[in-house]
């Protein structure tokens, strides 16, 4: 009998599936692209398995050399299946091309990673028509179809996903016309900032996109810039960034969402509101590395290990509140005394200050912040005492 | 000696939902049918965006041709929708009063809805109409039921209609322009894009162009298209329970108002504007408006503001200077102008070509026992093909859309000629990622399948 069910097989749910395997935990692995690997099957270019492996590598060698471990430490992995619906107690549905069944085990881990933002959800105007793409289908087309979507599109955003996307291009022949930001700084980290120079594309801050133009293929676009109304001729938009997890299954579930992070809540071992579920990966939050989400995966993976064996304390524990709009995500979003890990911050724009975790007006825990939007921030987990909320604030 | 049969007893131009209606009725009737559509698909005009309500024609003016013909339409759909395999959403619609003034007003459209025919309509308190609808806001203040609205699947309908035309022997011709035309002899030699062809009736139907096609053939038109543009919100799926019925606002002269209802394919939608323009190609979105839309979502449904944004579009309706449909015969030069279909084309297309069918007055002897295609069910009222075994497993995540489905519609007389008809044949990248995950596989599916590419950087 299967002890363990993870759906995904990406970077998190491959790494919790080695591991498991390995600790003798037979464990089935469920992904409904016909490869295991993930987001990493697409990304020709990029670094992958410093953390993993030691060493750099192409996404796709790296998505194989996951699953290949995953392989040989003993799970099973079924490809083009999906699951269509999670019910209490770890009873999962799924559909595959032999048809629909239902699945249960003891322990469901849920991996289903992150996807960008489309046009649509950001409200740009215009016409719909051919040509607009998210980083992941670029990447997709170009990597593993060997197909050129456009000739010279402008790429929508700086977060690193964004770089991802101006070397995905040059690898196909595509000229980049713009790269476009909305903000007044690059979102990725610095040395990104040199890309689109070294490769002639012209980057536009504080420009926003009004309107994309063209009835079957886009032809322009309508810019809003800090010097007025302008108009690109271009072929193509790339809509980079803006990660949301990828979290349907558990929006429709019994199991509670955080509007906050768009991920499922969690406790500090991944454990969802119903205590059969687990959740590690870019479904947590967007956006991690494929190294991070590798490592959450090992650490979920010894969670569910110790409840298999009833080791885990009973769910329940502290709410996490954030209430301060400069403060987009925390997690995990419920604390419990004594457990061990790091409390993931994100925030919602540029902050100077400092950050306070209080409970019943206690202070838990205090830092001094400088950190930008979209940049990794982790703290120790605060020690709770009692159940009472715990209010994330900023003082700037 | 020239031959005096013309290849086909009647050319309908445009193969939007009104023109899919007409090549049935006709081709039902005994008559030889081709269909001449200028875009590269079926639907690509007026009948592209709508918001998917099969009304009653309650609120249709009184005695208007558009009144008979909605409820001819509406009764029609009903009695065959099940042989084709369209859906049908029983949700009921109820009209919703926000202001006294509003107030004021629901007793006569109730009592114009009981004169047009639709007598099961009720009024309705805060209260009850909360009790039906818990995620209402509770600051509405009075409003009606009408049971019998209903929402269907937009293009399966048309599909469906053109389909069965078809299958009985009619001829579909796309990127089929008509430029121009005369008649000689009682029969009409039409210059298409695609070629010449011969026709002893021809039926315009070409919708936001009807006034157009008019000038071109028979040289000036009895009416003027505006275009008056429509943009929706469609919220994730995730949303739909918040409306069990269609929410309808007091209608003003010029339009229905803002709308917000379920989608047969599970989503929620907010809209249409009704925004005037000359432009008869391009319905272009704008943010300001979508966000106005989905301000006003939330005023009706508080709790909507918690859910994501799945998808926005715009239609074309195509209105004239009066609100009546503008359907002339003129059969001495085997002519009929079916114009002006503005805002209710999709509940009326059948009775529609009923109607132009007995203005036709031809006499062809009918189909005995035409052939009924069976349309693939994409709504949330039957089962889906996900659900059955063989079907190559998912390709579209968000709408679970199998390939079995794609590689469908990829095929047969009426296969897909771009993204947007393959688009509303399966549902492909219509869903919440709008093409993340699907995109590079259907681009290669699609490879030198499509009469207009997916993708545009190949070298030629
Ligand atoms: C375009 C792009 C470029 C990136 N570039 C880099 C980079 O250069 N370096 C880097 O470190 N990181 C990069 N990342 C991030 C990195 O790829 C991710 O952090 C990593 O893949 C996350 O792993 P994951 O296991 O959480 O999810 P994913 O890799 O997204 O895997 C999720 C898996 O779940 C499956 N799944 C989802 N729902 C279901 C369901 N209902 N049923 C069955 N299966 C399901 C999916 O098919 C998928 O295989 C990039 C991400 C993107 C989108
Ligand atoms: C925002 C909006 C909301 C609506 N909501 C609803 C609703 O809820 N319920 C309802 O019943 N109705 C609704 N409608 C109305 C409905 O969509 C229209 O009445 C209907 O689509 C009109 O169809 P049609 O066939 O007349 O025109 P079209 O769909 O425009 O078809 C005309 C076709 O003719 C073709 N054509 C044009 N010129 C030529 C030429 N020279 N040669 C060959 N082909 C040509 C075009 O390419 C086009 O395909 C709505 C409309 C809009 C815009």
């Amino acid at each position: 009998m299967t002890e363990v069910i993870i759906i995904g097989a990406g970077p998190a749910g491959l790494s919790a599936a080695m591991s498991l395997a390995r600790g003798g935990v037979r464990t089935l692995v469920l992904d409904r692209e016909p490869e295991p690997g993930g987001i990493p099957r697409h990304c020709a270019h990029s670094p992958y398995g410093f953390r993993e492996f030691h060493r750099p590598m192409f996404g796709p060698a790296y998505a194989r050399r996951l699953a290949a471990e995953a392989l040989a430490a003993g799970a099973e992995i079924r490809t083009l299946t999906t699951v269509t619906a999670l019910h209490p107690g770890g009873r999962i549905e799924i559909t595959s091309p032999e048809g629909s069944e239902t699945l249960t085990a003891p322990a469901v881990l849920l991996a289903t990673g992150v996807r960008e933002t489309s046009r649509a959800a950001r409200l740009i105007g215009g016409e719909k028509q051919a040509g607009v793409l998210n980083t992941g289908a670029l990447q997709g087309i170009v990597h593993l179809n060997h197909q050129r979507p456009f000739r010279r599109p402008v790429i929508l955003g700086t977060e690193l996903v964004a770089f991802s996307a101006l070397l995905t291009c040059r690898e196909a022949g595509i000229k980049p016309v713009a790269m476009l930001e909305p903000g007044p700084r690059i979102t990725a980290r610095a040395p990104a900032g040199w890309l689109p120079w070294a490769l002639g594309v012209p980057l536009r801050l504080k420009t926003r996109i009004t309107q994309i133009l063209g009835r079957s293929r886009v032809e322009r676009i309508l810019v809003d810039t800090p010097d007025g109304p302008d108009e690109i001729e271009t072929d193509g938009v790339i809509i980079t960034g803006g990660f949301r997890p990828d979290a349907p299954l558990v929006r429709a579930s019994h199991m509670e969402l955080d509007p906050a992070s768009g991920g499922p809540v969690v406790d500090p071992w991944g454990r969802l509101t119903d205590p059969a579920y687990f959740a590690a990966g870019n479904l947590l939050r967007g956006v991690e590395t494929a190294g991070w989400c590798w490592a959450e995966g090992q650490h979920v993976a010894g969670a569910i290990h110790a409840a298999l064996k009833g080791q885990l304390p009973p769910p329940g524990g502290a709410r996490l509140r954030i209430a301060s709009d400069a403060v987009k995500l925390a997690l995990p979003q419920v604390i419990v005394a004594g457990a061990q890990g790091r409390l993931q911050l994100r925030l919602a724009r540029p902050v100077r200050g400092r950050l306070r975790l209080a409970q019943d007006g206690a202070t838990l825990l205090e830092r001094r912040i400088d950190s930008l939007p979209e940049r990794r921030i982790t703290l120790p987990l605060p020690q709770p005492r009692g159940t009472g909320d715990i209010l994330v604030t900023v003082e700037e | 000696m020239p031959d005096l049969l013309p290849n086909y007893d009647v050319a309908v131009i445009g193969a939007g939902v009104v023109g899919c209606a007409l090549a049935r009725a006709f081709t039902l009737a005994g008559a030889r049918v081709v269909v001449l559509e200028k875009a590269v698909d079926v639907l690509d005009g007026a009948s592209k965006g709508n918001s998917a309500i099969l009304h009653t024609g309650f609120d249709a003016p009184e005695g208007s041709l558009e009144l008979a013909c909605v409820r001819e339409g509406y009764r029609m759909y009903h009695e065959i929708r099940d042989r084709l395999g369209l859906p049908v959403i029983r949700s009921g619609a109820m009209v919703l009063a926000w202001t006294e003034e509003e107030v004021a007003s629901l007793p006569a459209l109730m009592a114009q809805a009981v004169a047009n025919g639709v007598t099961d309509v009720s009024p309705l308190s805060t209260a009850e109409a909360r009790a039906l609808e818990p995620a209402l806001s509770d600051r509405v203040l009075a409003g009606f039921r009408v049971p019998g609205e209903h929402l269907i699947d937009p293009w399966s309908a048309a599909h469906g209609y053109l389909l069965q035309a078809l299958d009985n022997g009619a001829i579909l011709m796309r990127q089929a322009e008509v430029l121009a035309g005369r008649r000689s002899q009682g029969i009409w030699h039409l210059a298409t894009t695609a070629g010449a062809v011969e026709a002893g009736l021809v039926i315009n139907a070409a919708g936001l162009w009807g006034d157009e096609v008019d000038r071109r053939l028979i040289g000036e038109s009895w009416f003027e298209i505006r275009p008056r543009k429509g943009q929706f919100v469609v919220f994730d799926k995730s949303a739909a329970a918040l409306a069990g019925h269609i929410l309808l606002p007091v209608p003003t002269k010029i339009t229905k108002g803002i709308v917000v209802c379920r989608t047969a394919f599970g989503n929620l939608l907010v809209g249409p504007t009704a925004e005037e323009q000359d432009d008869r190609e391009h319905a272009t979105l704008d943010t300001a408006t979508l966000q106005a839309l989905i301000r006003r979502g939330c005023e009706i449904l508080p709790a909507l503001a918690r859910h994501e944004v799945t998808a926005t579009y715009a239609g074309l309706r195509p209105a004239t200077e009066e609100k009546e449909y503008r359907i002339r015969d003129d059969l001495a030069e085997g002519y009929i102008c079916v114009g002006g279909i503005r805002s209710t084309g999709l509940s009326a297309a059948l009775g529609i070509a009923d109607h132009v069918l007995g203005l036709a007055k031809g006499n062809w002897t009918p189909l005995t026992d035409p052939v009924w295609p069976r349309m693939p069910n994409l709504s949330t009222e039957g089962p889906r093909d996900w659900q059955a075994p063989g079907h190559g497993g998912i390709l579209c995540h968000c709408e679970l859309v199998t390939r079995r489905e794609v590689e469908a519609a990829l095929t047969g007389p009426l296969t897909a000629g771009n993204m947007g008809g393959l688009k509303r044949r399966t549902r492909v990248t219509m869903g919440r990622c709008q093409g993340f995950y699907c995109s590079a596989e259907l681009a290669r599916i699609t490879e030198g399948r499509l009469a207009q590419p997916m993708l545009g950087g190949e070298d030629d």
